[in-house]
Formats: structure tokens, C-alpha cells, sequence
């Protein structure tokens, strides 16, 4: 590792954290494993209305999911410099003259999250702002290359300078339910990561049953993922509540018996200043309050950076904002 | 606290709902409130206090109604109810959609000034009761619309008094008010003392809503005040929801009065969790019953029982649930369990578990504010069932906790309670949800859910829970009669006589017929039953309070029956009036001998073949419903045998009347203990020869013979008998009734009318209706 590396890794939010580093497959506790689908949007549905975050509390709420956002961007048409853009944007996500206004000092981004490709321009943009770089890999968003290539797309990608690799499971070993092969290959995918930090990307709007999204957690996890994520943003359903609840439970249930803490990153769909408080009061609720930092949740996340500086001049000038007053990513 | 500061300890801070505009409304009301009778609110005096439990301000004051008050409320319902009922369907169905849309209309005021007086979180106040209000007005309003063409023989009862508790003062009016104006009844309603408010409100909505004057009366005041309703000459039907121990009360003082009466009172519902269920949805589950509301709701899940390999990992899980709870302001909007409606209702519970030594408590490590009245919530794991805290309602955030074995066990568990109202079954195996739900002695049972509540639905319990249902066509019974005008039951006399038997004639021996079997009355006494002649035709035995004993037992035995099919049941319907019919001859002959004439006999045994055909007809065609409630998933209300039912059966008519009930009753899977026509009791001694024939298992129906006046007490106080039903001519409606508060068993007396039984009015939905329990079986499902 040289030096910039290691710098960088030493301020990496993860390096708070032992990393998880599986355990054994059981398939007796992948079994047991229920999730009641009306029970789980009964408590997905109230619990917006269960807790609520107003003025100083929410602005301050909206600055940490900031912090906890995974930058994306993945489109076929991405350059070099619209991923530089971007990644201004991850070092000042909001204007400077709120943030005094706020008393605040500066934050970043969690991260910026590209194609394998857009690694080196990332890396040259992020220059010394200790913003880890996540690449999306495996054949990503469908998983469906050869299972070599996919292994070597991760390698290619660490080489590249990416500190954590989003991976695509093959859902059709969680619709068959060939919990062994999933298993398989998430532990390949994991030892190729090497030094970096692995998110299993589920894909559970495929996935058909939340009963499903709660044992491919399981296996997931069990295989050494350090974040479960729900979506490529590419399904036709991305993160919901229910599904959220489902998978931080499983988070909850891994760490009970293993002491291992799993990160949760919802993709997909997030775009409300307000649908982050929802988000953020989810996890102190059902995980506790170590999960709102960066190391352990992320939001996978284009365009709600923008509606949360709108919301944050909101609150400083007490008149509604508009999109083109911040700067664009 | 500073921006930054929040940043990094990221808690939620104060989310306060104002109530400025509840104030307001106070205020511009003088702050002080006097009845609403006959359409306007007389003079306010300042007799007792309406107060915020969460921190012991003043609200408003309150009068206590007078008697002369009370007297003018019923005085205007009264007057107002030919009027009102007279309107028609339609025209309570758009004045009953006006007060829908006024309450949504004002939904956030009444949301507001209900958690002011109450102490509920405002998101309960604001997500569920004010919506359920809304709810139940537009059903009903659909109701009434509906009533001439769907209930085209029910009218209205007349003026309802209408007793309702502080746990959800709005929606237990909307409950009581909206079917009884849709069915064309007038109301005198009295809100809880504590909680008067929001039915203040409701009543400044029905002015604006255009209602006529006197339709809708709110007198003000404490249990006095209620007793004043229970006991006013002038009021049809009483419908409570309270206390258990209130409910007797009232269901003593209305005992013989001819006062319709409906009660939903306590619980301890089972909240049962088996090994294969979602855990952790099981868990979230609990917080919506026993910690919504503050845990006073009547059908909180506040009995846990949870399967023993699970249970471990279950409490824990719990545990750390609890801790999460949050306790406070109740007009914050992130607080999950408010303040304990007043502070005699805190000592109450505190004293309940102060008392209690037995099990490991954990009250959850939660901040509690400093005034007001909070309680944290509470587990108490590890309790025999025999333990106080098992059997008693606590009415606050207080959730006890035991485990079981298996299936069965969990059942025998769940049932071991003097109380019938609610329960939850979680378990992910549909095979297991729907065997056990129909097993819980329940009228309401959540598969995988809890609390779940709606206007289609309805809701009430069996046992000393109460009975009545409230929502639903179910619920319609509560506020409707049969048209037609009753006329006076004259008692009917035995024939006089003397002499013995007639030179050369057999002695006949009648015995009693218990379990199955011919049995000779425990006393050892008979008396002579003597022909229209007046000769003597042969002894009856006397029962007397052993015999019932001994026939309650044995229906209460034959449980078997309740599980056979209605096809199985038909059968033997058929079966008994096949035998019956090849003795016809016989039976009218003795008929005949009895009551005189020479066709009445073969009339009445020709009725009573038709009238067995009906019940063998119906024994599998009373369906249930499945009712649509705006959930993914069904409520199922099933039709359930009430149980043991015991009978005073018609004195008129020896053969005919006593088949009219046993027929309803066995054909829904009740046992029976009928006591036979007084006068007449040899025909159903003799009926009970043909059960003999026809396959009835021991024990589903047993006869008994003597005086009604002697048997009906023994019989109606019966703690395992679940129903009294009387026709007799004998004057026992009110001794029944009175009789019947010890476990609040339903009743069905004639209050000494008439009945035509030959007629329509001798058969039917009616008695199919006595004869079940509606069951609501909540199924919400998805995948």
C-alpha cells in the first residue's frame, strides 16, 4: 500500500469497525428466518408518523445524512469530467454561507460511487479529501457475466484505487433458494475485495418475497458483506421501507449472535430531504444510534443531496429555496 | 443546543402539535360547559374539572348533570324519535354523511383537544380515533341508506342511553351514536367525566351538521349521572362500554325493566406468539397492543404467552424494544406513549403491581417527565396463570408474560380467563393461525396483527367481556326490534284434577332426560299432571337446582357437538323429525288429551316437523361473512355456538315450543338444557324418547321439568351456562336478568310477552341470531 493509500484508509469511516468476517454458512438459521409482509409495511407505515424532527433538530439531522450519502452516478454517458463535478460536490455539498449560518464546519459526502471506469477520475478529483470511492463491479446492475470476469472486475477495481466495491448478487441462487451457491459466491467476491470494503447489493425488488430479502441478507452476511444494499437503482422497485426493515433486522439479528456490526445502504428512490429523517429515525429506531455515521449506513443517492440544501436554506432564511441558488453536481 | 451539537448526538428534540386553536375553542365556549339537550347547551355551572393529564391543567369546567336534566334530555329524545326514524334512511343517511365530513372537516381540532383531555399521543388521536370517527359516520350513513330495503322487518328501539368510558372518548361515541341514528333511535349520551370534551365538540358538530333538535343529547357528569340513565323509566335500551364490575351493576339495575341492553367491557386478551412466527414483527406488534394507548384499551394485548423455545430470545428482543419507547408530552409528535388519563387511574395501576410479588419485572429504562401522570411500560415474565396480574385487567402499560408447550396448551392458556374479548395469534403457518382462532373464546381475533379496528367489522366480546357487537351488520341488532306490537303472555295454568290412575291402566313413568339418559329427578318428587278430563295421566318428575347441576354438566360434556359440521347436524335434524313423524299420531293425541279439542294436537306436531326441517335446513346455510375492511386481507365473522344454552321453553305449547329453541340451538352446535312447558311438561318428556332414536349424542339436548319460577334462578346464575333464553309465562324476565350478572351470560326473555309460535315469528334469523357468536377473525395476508 503506499502512502496516499494508507493515509486515505487510516481516515476511511470503516477503520472504526472490525470488519465482518463471516462465519460458517448455516442453513438451520437461514431457515428459521420469517418476515411477515403485512406486519412489516404496518410498522414501515407508521413509523414516519411515530417520529418527527423539526427546526434545529432536522437541520441538524439533514446535515448527517449528508454525510452518510454515497455521491452516485451511473449512466452510460458519464466523462471524466462530470465525474470531477460530481466530486466537487462531494467535498462542498452545501453552500458555505449556510453551513456558517448552521455554526457548522465543513462535511463531505460518504462517498462518491461510480463505474470501474470513472475510478481514475474520482481518484484524481478526490485528490486529499479523504472521500472514499465505491465502484459498482460483478457485471453490474444484471450480475450476469462470466463469474471469472466478475471476480476480475473486482480486482481490477481495487488495483484502480476503489475502497469499496458495490457487488450485484445472482439472484437466481436466492429464487431457487441455493443458499450454498450464493454463499459461494459472495465469499469470492469478498476475498477479491482484499483490503476493500465489500456492499451486497440484493437487488430485492427481484427477489419476490421479503421472506427472500431477509435470508439473502442473512447469507450475505454470513459470507462477510460489510454492507447489505438493497438496489442497483436500475430495478423497476428500488429501497422501500418495508424492505429496509426487513434488512436491518436481519443486520440486527447477525450482530446479536455474531457481535458483528453489518452496515445498511437503501439505494434507489431516495430522493426527499424528508424521506432521509425517515431513513435516519429508522435506524436509531430498530439498530441504535451507532448506525447513523457513515461507517454503517449509507444512502445510495443522486438527487436528494439537492433537495436537502433546498431544505437547509429553508431553514436559514425561513423563505423556500430553489434548485439553481446550490451548486450543481 | 447547538446545530453542531445535535449533529453529533443526533436526538429528535421537541415536535410539539400546537393547541392553540383546541384553546380557542375552549375559550370562545366560556370554558365552561353545560348539557346539550334538545339542540342547545343549558346554563353552565362549575361543578367538577376537565384536566390535561400530562401536566394537571385546568381545561375546562364541567357540570354535573341533575336528575331534572337527565329527565329533559330523554324528554327531547323522546320527542324527537317518531320524527327522526320517520325521516327515512335517506334522510339520516345525509345528515349522518354531514357529520362525517364535519368531523373530517375539523379533524386536527378534535384530534388535538382529544389528546388535551385525555392524555393519548397526539399521532394516535390524529392516525386512528378521529378517522375511526370519520369511519364509523360514513358506514353508518351507508346504513341507513341501506336499512328499509336490507332490514325491511326492523324498526328502531326508541331512545338509546348511551354510557361510554374515557379510553377513547370520540370513537366510543361515533361506535354508540352512528348505528343508533342510522337505525332511527335518539340518544342521551354520557362521556366519561374525565374525558368530556371532544363530545362537546361533537356536539357544537351536530348543530352545524343541521341535526334536528333533540336527536342527539350529551349530559355531563360521573357515574351518577349514569346511573340516573341506567334507571330512567323513560329509555329503551342502555348500551355501556366500562368496566366489568360497572357492567354488572348495570346489568342488574336494568334487570326486568324490558330496557334492551348491550355491554363491552374488560379484558385480559392473550397475545399469543408460537415458535415459527416472524419474531421481530411479533415484538413490533406488542408495542400496538399493550402500548397503544397507554395500555387502557379493552382488548389490549396485555396477556403474552409465547412459545417456550422462543421465549428467551423473544423477552429479549422485547426488552430492547421497550427501551426505544418513548414517554412524554402527549401533543409532541414523536412520543409513543402518553399520560395515564388522571392520577386515581396511575394509583391504580401502581397498586396492581406494587401488589405483586411473583415473576421478574422490567420496567423499561426510559425518561419520564417529571410531572404528570406517566407510567413506564412494564414487563412482568415468568407468572403462573393462577397469578392476579394473569387474571385481572391492569388497564395501563403493563404486559405479563408466560409460555406454553404446545398448540393445545397454548389454547387451554389463552382460555384460562373469565374474559372473552380479543386475541392475537402469531404464527407464520396458516394451518396453525386458523385452527387456533377459532378455538379462542374471543369475539375478535388478529391473525399476525393487532388492534386493528374498523366500522365493517364488528367488535364486542363473550363471556364476562360482555356482550352485543358494535360495527358491521352484525352490530345492527344493538339499536333494531322486530316490528309488530307485542301483546301481554297471560300464564298458563295446568289443568286441575284428582284421582288416580283409571282402573286397569299401565303406569306411565316420565323421568327427566340428562346426558343422554332417563334420570329420576334428585329430589324424588313428581307431581300429577292431569287431562283437559281432569283425569290424571300420569307423575312428572320436579328437577330441581341438582338436576340443572347435573344437565349443565353433561351439555357442558358434549363440547363435541360445536365441532361437528352443519351437514352432520342437518342430518340428525332430519332424522328426529322422521321419528317424530312416524309417532305423530300419538303425540297430537296426548296434545289433544291435554289442551282439549281434537286438532290443535296434530297442527302442533305438524309444525313441529316443519319447524325441525327449517333448523335441519339452516344447520348449514347461516353463514358467516366475510366483511371488507380497508386492510390487504379479510375479516372473517363466523358464526360460533354460543355454547350451553339453557332454556324456559313456551308453556303453551308442549311440543312445538320446546323444539322451536332446541332446533336454533343444536342446529348452530349449542348443547341445551330446556326446561319444559310447566303445565304441559309429559309431551317433551316424551319427545325425549325420539332423541333417543335419532342419533343426538348424549348430552346436546337435555330436558327438564317442574317450575319455571324454581329452575330459572339455579339456571340464569349458572356460571357455565353462556346463555338463558326464556319464553315461559311464568314472570321470571327480571329474575333471569339479574341472575345472569354473576358471568354476564347473554339473556333472551320475553318480558312477558307473547309470542306466535306457530307463526313466523316462531323460527327464523332470530333465533339463529341467539344462537351464535360472531366471531371477527382478522386475516390480513400478503407476500
Amino acid at each position: 500500500m503506499s502512502t496516499t493509500e494508507k493515509q486515505r484508509a487510516a481516515q476511511l469511516p470503516q477503520k472504526m469497525e472490525p470488519r465482518n468476517d463471516g462465519m460458517a454458512l448455516d442453513l438451520d438459521w437461514v431457515a428459521s428466518v420469517q418476515a411477515n409482509t403485512s406486519a412489516i409495511e404496518r410498522r414501515a407505515k407508521t413509523l414516519p408518523a411515530r417520529r418527527s424532527v423539526k427546526k434545529d433538530h432536522q437541520a441538524a439531522w439533514l446535515l448527517r445524512a449528508i454525510t452518510c450519502i454515497d455521491l452516485t452516478t451511473l449512466a452510460g454517458d458519464d466523462t471524466a469530467g462530470r465525474v470531477a463535478r460530481l466530486c466537487a460536490k462531494a467535498r462542498q455539498p452545501v453552500r458555505q454561507d449556510i453551513l456558517d449560518s448552521l455554526g457548522m464546519g465543513p462535511i463531505t459526502t460518504g462517498a462518491v460511487c461510480v463505474y470501474h471506469d470513472m475510478i481514475a477520475p474520482a481518484r484524481a478529483a478526490l485528490e486529499g479529501a479523504n472521500i472514499p470511492i465505491a465502484a459498482v463491479s460483478t457485471g453490474f446492475p444484471a450480475g450476469l457475466s462470466p463469474f471469472h470476469l466478475r471476480v476480475r472486475e473486482i480486482e481490477e477495481s481495487v488495483k484502480a484505487g476503489a475502497d469499496e466495491i458495490d457487488i450485484v448478487i445472482s439472484r437466481r441462487h436466492v429464487l431457487t433458494q441455493d443458499w450454498q451457491a450464493l454463499y459461494d459466491e459472495m465469499r469470492s467476491f469478498r476475498a477479491a475485495c482484499g483490503e476493500a470494503h465489500v456492499k451486497a447489493i440484493l437487488a430485492t425488488g427481484e427477489l419476490g418475497s421479503l421472506r427472500n430479502v431477509a435470508r439473502a441478507s442473512l447469507v450475505c452476511m454470513m459470507a462477510g458483506a460489510d454492507f447489505i444494499k438493497t438496489s442497483t437503482g436500475k430495478e423497476s422497485v428500488n429501497a422501500t421501507l418495508p424492505v429496509s426493515l426487513v434488512m436491518i433486522r436481519a443486520i440486527r439479528e447477525y450482530q446479536e449472535r455474531t457481535g458483528v456490526r453489518v452496515g445498511y445502504k437503501p439505494a434507489g428512490g431516495i430522493s426527499k430531504a424528508k424521506d432521509a429523517i425517515t431513513y435516519l429515525a429508522l435506524m436509531k429506531e430498530e439498530l441504535g444510534e451507532r448506525w447513523l455515521a457513515p461507517d454503517l449506513f449509507r444512502f445510495g443517492a443522486s438527487s436528494l443531496l439537492g433537495d436537502i440544501e433546498r431544505q437547509l436554506e429553508h431553514h436559514v432564511t425561513g423563505a423556500y429555496s430553489a434548485s439553481y441558488r446550490h451548486a450543481a453536481g | 443546543m447547538t446545530v453542531k451539537e445535535i449533529f453529533e448526538s443526533m436526538d429528535y428534540g421537541p415536535a410539539p402539535e400546537s393547541a392553540a386553536e383546541a384553546f380557542a375553542w375552549i375559550t370562545d365556549n366560556g370554558a365552561a360547559f353545560g348539557q346539550f339537550i334538545d339542540g342547545g347547551f343549558t346554563p353552565a355551572r362549575e361543578n367538577f374539572l376537565s384536566r390535561n393529564p400530562a401536566n394537571g391543567e385546568t381545561l375546562a369546567e364541567l357540570s354535573q348533570a341533575t336528575q331534572g336534566e337527565v329527565d329533559e334530555a330523554v324528554a327531547a329524545a323522546r320527542k324527537a324519535q317518531p320524527k327522526w326514524e320517520k325521516l327515512g334512511g335517506h334522510g339520516r343517511a345525509k345528515l349522518l354523511y354531514a357529520i362525517a365530513r364535519l368531523v373530517q372537516k375539523h379533524s386536527r381540532l378534535f384530534a388535538v383537544l382529544e389528546t388535551l383531555d385525555n392524555g393519548k399521543p397526539i399521532r394516535e388521536s390524529r392516525d386512528i380515533d378521529i378517522p375511526l370517527v370519520q369511519r364509523h359516520f360514513y358506514y353508518h350513513a351507508g346504513m341507513a341508506q341501506l336499512m328499509e330495503a336490507e332490514l325491511p322487518d326492523a324498526e328502531a328501539l326508541g331512545v338509546c342511553g348511551q354510557i361510554i368510558p374515557w379510553n377513547f372518548p370520540l370513537l366510543m361515541l361515533a361506535w354508540k351514536v352512528a348505528p343508533a341514528l342510522a337505525m332511527g333511535n335518539t340518544v342521551v349520551l354520557k362521556p366519561a367525566e374525565y374525558t368530556s370534551l371532544t363530545a362537546l365538540l361533537f356536539a357544537d358538530i351536530c348543530r352545524q351538521a343541521g341535526l334536528p333538535r333533540g336527536v342527539v343529547n350529551i349530559v355531563t357528569g360521573d357515574g351518577a349521572v349514569g346511573e340516573m340513565i341506567v334507571r330512567h323509566a323513560g329509555i329503551d335500551k342502555i348500551a355501556f362500554t366500562g368496566s366489568t364490575a360497572v357492567g354488572r351493576q348495570i346489568r342488574r339495575a336494568t334487570a326486568g325493566s324490558g330496557k334492551a341492553l348491550t355491554l363491552e367491557l374488560g379484558g385480559k386478551s392473550p397475545y399469543i406468539v408460537f415458535d415459527d412466527a416472524d419474531i421481530d414483527s411479533a415484538v413490533e406488534g406488542l408495542v400496538d397492543a399493550i402500548w397503544f394507548n397507554q395500555g387502557e384499551v379493552c382488548c389490549a394485548g396485555s396477556r403474552l404467552l409465547v412459545q417456550e423455545g422462543v421465549a428467551e430470545t423473544f423477552y429479549a428482543r422485547l426488552k430492547a424494544r421497550m427501551a426505544k419507547l418513548r414517554v412524554g408530552a402527549p401533543l409532541d409528535k414523536s412520543i409513543d406513549i402518553g399520560a395515564i388519563v388522571d392520577q386515581s387511574q396511575l394509583d391504580a395501576i401502581k397498586t396492581m403491581v406494587e401488589g405483586n410479588d411473583e415473576g421478574n419485572l422490567y420496567a423499561a429504562p426510559v425518561e419520564l417527565p417529571a410531572e404528570g401522570c406517566f407510567y413506564p411500560p412494564t414487563l412482568i415474565t415468568g407468572l403462573s396463570p393462577a397469578s392476579k396480574l394473569m387474571q385481572e385487567e391492569i388497564f395501563g402499560p403493563v404486559l405479563v408474560a408466560t409460555t406454553f408447550r404446545t398448540p393445545a396448551e397454548a389454547v387451554q392458556l389463552a382460555n384460562n380467563t373469565r374474559y372473552g374479548l380479543a386475541a392475537s395469534v402469531w404464527s407464520e403457518n396458516l394451518n396453525l393461525a386458523l385452527d387456533i382462532a377459532p378455538k379462542l373464546a374471543a369475539g375478535v381475533v388478529w391473525v399476525n396483527g393487532t388492534n386493528m379496528f374498523d366500522a365493517a367489522a364488528g367488535f364486542g366480546g363473550v363471556r364476562e367481556s360482555g356482550f352485543g357487537r358494535e360495527g358491521g351488520w352484525e352490530g345492527l341488532g344493538a339499536y333494531t326490534r322486530p316490528k309488530g306490537k307485542a301483546k301481554a303472555l297471560k300464564k298458563a295454568e295446568p289443568n286441575a284434577g284428582e284421582g288416580g290412575l283409571e282402573a286397569g291402566a299401565f303406569d306411565h313413568t316420565a323421568k327427566l332426560f340428562v346426558g343422554g339418559k332417563q334420570a329420576r329427578p334428585d329430589g324424588g318428587y313428581s307431581q300429577p299432571v292431569y287431562g283437559k278430563n281432569g283425569k290424571l295421566v300420569s307423575q312428572a318428575p320436579l328437577a330441581n337446582r341438582k338436576d340443572v347441576r347435573n344437565a349443565v354438566e353433561a351439555a357442558r360434556g358434549a363440547s363435541g357437538w360445536g365441532r361437528t359440521t352443519g351437514h352432520q347436524r342437518a342430518q340428525i335434524l332430519y332424522y328426529i323429525a322422521e321419528n317424530l313423524a312416524s309417532r305423530a299420531e300419538e303425540f297430537a293425541a296426548r296434545i289433544d288429551a291435554m289442551k282439549g279439542g281434537r286438532t290443535a294436537g296434530a297442527r302442533e306436531v305438524d309444525a313441529a316437523i316443519r319447524r325441525l326441517f327449517t333448523y335441519a335446513a339452516w344447520a348449514d346455510k347461516f353463514d358467516g361473512q366475510a366483511h371488507g375492511v380497508p386492510i390487504r386481507g379479510v375479516a372473517l365473522a363466523m358464526r360460533e355456538p354460543v355454547g350451553v344454552i339453557g332454556a324456559l321453553c313456551d308453556d303453551a305449547h308442549p311440543l312445538l315450543g320446546l323444539i322451536s329453541v332446541m332446533g336454533p340451538a343444536m342446529a348452530m352446535g349449542n348443547r341445551s338444557v330446556l326446561v319444559a312447558s310447566e303445565p304441559y311438561p309429559l309431551e317433551a318428556l316424551e319427545f325425549a324418547r325420539v332423541l333417543e332414536t335419532s342419533d343426538v349424542p348424549a348430552g346436546v339436548v337435555n330436558i327438564l321439568t317442574g317450575k319455571h319460577d324454581a329452575l330459572a334462578p339455579t339456571l340464569a346464575a349458572h356460571m357455565d351456562v353462556d346463555a338463558v333464553w326464556s319464553f315461559s309465562s311464568s314472570d321470571i324476565s327480571g329474575v333471569i336478568e339479574e341472575a345472569s350478572a354473576g358471568n354476564l351470560k347473554r339473556t333472551w326473555v320475553n318480558n312477558g310477552q307473547a309470542r306466535d309460535w306457530p307463526g313466523p315469528e316462531g323460527e327464523g334469523r332470530a333465533f339463529l341470531d341467539q344462537a351464535t357468536e360472531v366471531k371477527n377473525i382478522w386475516v390480513p395476508y400478503g407476500e
